[in-house]
């Protein structure tokens, strides 16, 4: 038991947060623009997973990382375009089209990387982001590796959630987003339009989302496999609800479903005599616990999965 | 020219046109066996292709046409595997572990096509063979190596899920580490999937952290951990060394061309498969290997390694299969 507790002084723990939490991170920042503007996006899967094929595929045809976590962004767009004007102009269901979303880019993904890429025995790899090194910064006792020893896209995640705090909450921007997603008249009455507010935040979120999936390939791991999102994008789904759709609480979500995965993984090697599947549960479980304390007090926008239709009352 | 046959002709002619199909096989068992393989998952993931792999060599060496779709999901499976029969595939090859029952309902509708699965149960009728995959063994001579290289005496593996399969390959290795490290310690990890490199690289990260120098990489993804950390690891199924130098000393390599040759030769004898071919993924058949590069290794531990595989290969030692799971 002392030594369970132990593990929760290492900062090789708390190093494993930040890269469990990374994907995590751009893929709820993604599905909560497009909520906040009040599309629901069941497409992030598909897209996460398009998004970790582009974003190889990219670096692996003699572009750079950064040329590839672009192209990754590009593609989770399109995709995003193709949901949007699914569910936003012609206002068909959003579950249907983002769970076909999700089919259709997985699909595609695959199908794209089979006919491109050369298989054998082993995927081929690229170059991945390096862990950066900071002077003196990264050097820090404990916070050192924690906090300055990670690949350059965690800092941009963290950037991004910065970011995307601050034009929701402090630009005019963000402010007719957020009344998109509460009630799409009074946007019109502003004389602004929904439909293509709505569309741009679906596209925004889609390119996030896909930068979780790039992650995957060009930080995490350096080749590609059909199934490797393994339902992170669920997860962000889920976690956009604990986060009460605020970027601030996205992060702290991110972060805690990412310390019961770097814990249990750990826990599996201290404590023996407990079935391994008890421990796998325990970030979802506890993920689903704590939905249940604070989604009780969500504000979930008023208009969200209402599709808006112009001169309809 | 008016035909009138007598009863006698068409007595002979209705047995003749009876008899035909069955002549027909037998016509056409003279040249290659016709396989169709139902591939769950893409061909490239690791463990299918070693299957893909071999049967592609014994198409090139001219012993089976070779056939496959791939990605087939559970609920579709039986479909594939119809529609390779009534295609005439003489040998439909698949893996029935998420369609056990699906499967054998399949193979008792068509008599005459040979079925080879891979299963968690036994074979059935004269039809329906089952195969296991082992590559216990080379998987322990790893771990002999294995335990001559550790520094720490800490060893760790990382699994997908703890499947009869992937428990007795890491026992295998433990107890073959066990042989030339008696004081070893061991961990483990599962990390409830198949596909997740990103997990399986933390779950070996964390290992580390608690000590394990060398690792057992059940799952890909292992050992980029390893390799971060400046660790050895050992590769399953495949090759890793190229992918990995200087990090992946050895590998339990499986290899599927003894199975193949012997369902091949149970077909064209026109014996019945429905039968255990686990036995030809055993070192005595060829099934399995160790590679290691001999750079990356003591020399006295590789010499005890190479005299324990002679005895494997004579049949002198067995090594013990363990399907409980390991902590």
């Amino acid at each position: 038991m002392t030594e369970a507790l132990e593990l929760l002084t290492t900062a090789s723990l708390w190093a494993s947060v930040l890269r469990i939490a990374t994907p995590l991170i751009f893929g709820v920042l993604g599905a909560l623009i497009c909520e906040r503007a009040g599309v629901l996006n069941l497409g992030i899967e598909g897209i996460m997973t398009m998004g970790a094929m582009v974003g190889w595929l990219t670096v692996y045809l003699g572009a750079d990382l950064w040329t590839g976590l672009a192209m990754a962004a590009v593609a989770g767009a399109a995709l995003g375009l193709l949901h949007a004007l699914l569910t936003v102009p012609l206002g068909l269901s959003q579950h249907v089209s983002g769970l076909g979303i999700t089919l259709f880019g997985s699909a595609l993904a695959y199908y794209l990387y089979r006919l491109i890429v050369e298989v054998g025995q082993l995927p081929p790899t690229i170059a991945r982001f390096p862990r950066l090194h900071i002077p003196v910064l990264s050097d820090l006792p404990f916070i050192g590796p924690v906090l300055f020893q990670q690949a350059a896209p965690t800092y941009l995640a963290l950037a991004a959630v910065v970011g995307l705090a601050w034009v929701l909450a402090r630009t005019p921007l963000g402010l007719a987003l957020r009344m998109t997603g509460e009630n799409p008249h009074a946007v019109e009455a502003q004389g602004l339009n929904p439909i293509a507010l709505r569309i741009g935040a679906v596209m925004a979120g889609s390119a996030l989302m896909a930068l979780g999936g790039a992650f995957l390939t060009t930080v995490a791991f350096n080749s590609f496999f059909p199934e490797m999102v393994q339902g992170r994008g669920w997860i962000c789904i889920a976690l956009v609800v604990f986060a009460s759709w605020r970027p601030g609480k996205a992060l702290l979500g991110a972060l805690l479903f990412a310390f019961f995965d770097a814990y249990q993984l750990r826990l599996q090697t201290v404590i023996d005599g407990v079935p391994y599947q008890l421990f796998l549960m325990a970030p979802y479980l506890l993920s689903i616990l704590a939905l249940v304390l604070v989604a009780r007090r969500a504000e979930v926008p008023a208009a969200l999965m209402a599709p808006w239709r112009r001169g309809e009352r | 020219m008016r035909i009138s046959p007598t009863r006698r002709t068409l007595l002979v002619g209705a047995a003749a046109t009876l008899a035909l199909p069955a002549y027909l096989r037998r016509a056409q068992a003279q040249g290659p066996v016709r396989v169709a393989a139902v591939h769950a998952s893409p061909v490239e993931n690791a463990w299918n292709s070693r299957i893909h792999l071999a049967m592609r060599a014994a198409a090139d060496a001219g012993l089976i046409t070779y056939d496959f779709s791939e990605g087939v999901s559970a609920t579709d499976y039986p479909r594939a595997m119809r529609q390779f029969a009534d295609a005439g595939a003489q040998l439909v090859w698949g893996e029935a572990y998420a369609v056990e029952r699906e499967a054998r309902e399949v193979a008792e509708d068509y008599p005459e096509t040979a079925f080879l699965m891979g299963s968690s149960g036994g074979p059935q009728g004269d039809n329906f063979g089952v195969f296991g995959t082992r590559n216990h063994e080379a998987a322990y001579l790893a771990g002999m190596l294995a335990g001559a290289m550790s520094e720490t005496g800490v060893f760790g593996s990382v699994g997908g899920y703890p499947i009869p399969e992937v428990n007795l390959l890491i026992n295998a290795y433990r107890f073959g580490v066990l042989e030339t490290k008696p004081d070893a310690r061991f961990l483990n990890g599962f990390i409830g999937a198949w596909f997740d490199p990103a997990r399986a690289k933390e779950a070996a990260i964390a290992q580390i952290d608690s000590g394990a120098d060398v690792l057992f990489g059940e799952r890909i993804g292992t050992a980029d951990g390893a390799e971060e950390r400046g660790v050895k690891a050992i590769g399953s199924l495949i090759d890793y060394t190229e992918r990995y130098p200087g990090t992946v000393f050895a590998n339990a390599i499986w290899h599927y061309d003894p199975t193949i040759a012997a369902i091949v030769a149970d077909i064209t004898a026109g014996n019945p498969v429905g039968r255990d071919y686990t036995e030809y993924s055993f070192m005595r058949h060829g099934g399995n290997a160790v590679i290691f590069s001999e750079d990356d290794v003591p020399a006295e531990a590789a010499a005890a390694m190479h005299a324990r595989r002679a005895e494997i290969e004579a049949g002198d030692f067995e090594v013990p299969i363990d399907e409980s799971e390991p902590a």
